[in-house]
């Protein structure tokens, strides 16, 4: 897929929405073998309790998040590893992380001229949750809510230049 | 091809064994699998062991990929062992800076069981 020129300009961001949804299906299809599918319905984030994140530096700004239940997220370590969801249990925020690092990873190589002037963070899970996330961002975030196992995944990409 | 000896640089655990899970399904014969969360601790394991073939991430902590690849030139059990970069950092100056640090090979998570044959497996048999 040819993705759009990167652009600093906040209010083109809305362009990589395909961009983004296409490099978080690849990431599951491949390294999960399990489709994530765009949920017919934005869903709430009220019950998704653990969000792995990724900080971009350079030429992009911002952070990737990808929010789900623990439902979702011991399915994606049982996925990702071939293992139990009993023994997928405790890999969680490990395979979350990397799942992020990759969705990150993924979008940034798809973008043109990203590639090489913008790092990536180490991921960071946080789980729980009763919190609020705020952003001195200047754009609103890109927001795709997906489902995966028949659970909400909500994957954003909040860019502050 | 024998069995052979690798060594895993990833400061995911998860990473790690998706790895070595995708060496076996790749067909390789595995003797041994050493594993380090970075850098640093790769170079400990190389200290006291010599292995066949090293597939390393470039994202981080302690130390990067590419540090690490850089300081194996003085390391005495890395002579003439390959390394393999396995990374999200999958842009062409990503691959030239790994390529010219001493990497004899490039693969880009996400990545599909035959994708690691397709890179892994001529490295090993010294064709890449």
């Amino acid at each position: 897929m040819n993705a759009p020129k990167m652009k600093s300009n906040a209010t083109d961001h809305e362009s990589w929405r395909s961009v983004l949804e296409l490099a978080s299906q690849e990431v599951f299809d491949t390294m999960l073998a399990s489709p994530l599918t765009l949920a017919p319905e934005p869903d709430s984030d009220d019950r998704l309790d653990i969000t792995a994140m990724v900080g971009l530096a350079g030429m992009l700004c911002g952070v990737l998040t990808i929010r789900c239940n623990s439902k979702a997220g011991t399915a994606m370590a049982s996925k990702m590893l071939g293992i139990s969801l009993e023994e997928a249990a405790s890999q969680i925020c490990d395979a979350m992380g990397e799942i992020c690092n990759m969705v990150a990873g993924n979008f940034k190589n798809k973008v043109s001229g990203m590639g090489d002037g913008c790092m990536l963070s180490v991921p960071t899970v946080i789980t729980g949750g009763d919190y609020d996330c705020h952003s001195l961002a200047e754009s609103n975030a890109l927001k795709l809510s997906f489902l995966f196992e028949r659970e909400n995944v909500l994957i954003a990409l909040q860019v502050q230049s | 091809m024998g069995k052979v000896q690798v060594l895993i640089v990833d400061d995911s655990s998860v990473m790690r064994k998706i790895v070595e899970r995708s060496l076996r399904q790749a067909g390789i014969e595995i003797e041994k699998v050493f594993e380090a969360g970075n850098g640093a601790e790769a170079l400990a394991v190389l200290s006291t062991t010599k292995v066949d073939i090293i597939l390393c991430d470039i994202n981080m902590p302690v130390m990067d990929g590419l540090e690490f690849v850089k300081q194996l030139s003085g390391v005495e059990n890395a002579k003439g062992v390959p390394v393999v970069m396995i990374t999200t950092e999958g842009s062409e100056g990503h691959v030239v800076q790994a390529l010219s640090a001493g990497a004899r090979g490039y693969l880009r998570k996400p990545f599909t069981a035959d994708q690691v044959k397709e890179h892994i497996v001529p490295v090993l048999a010294g064709k890449a």
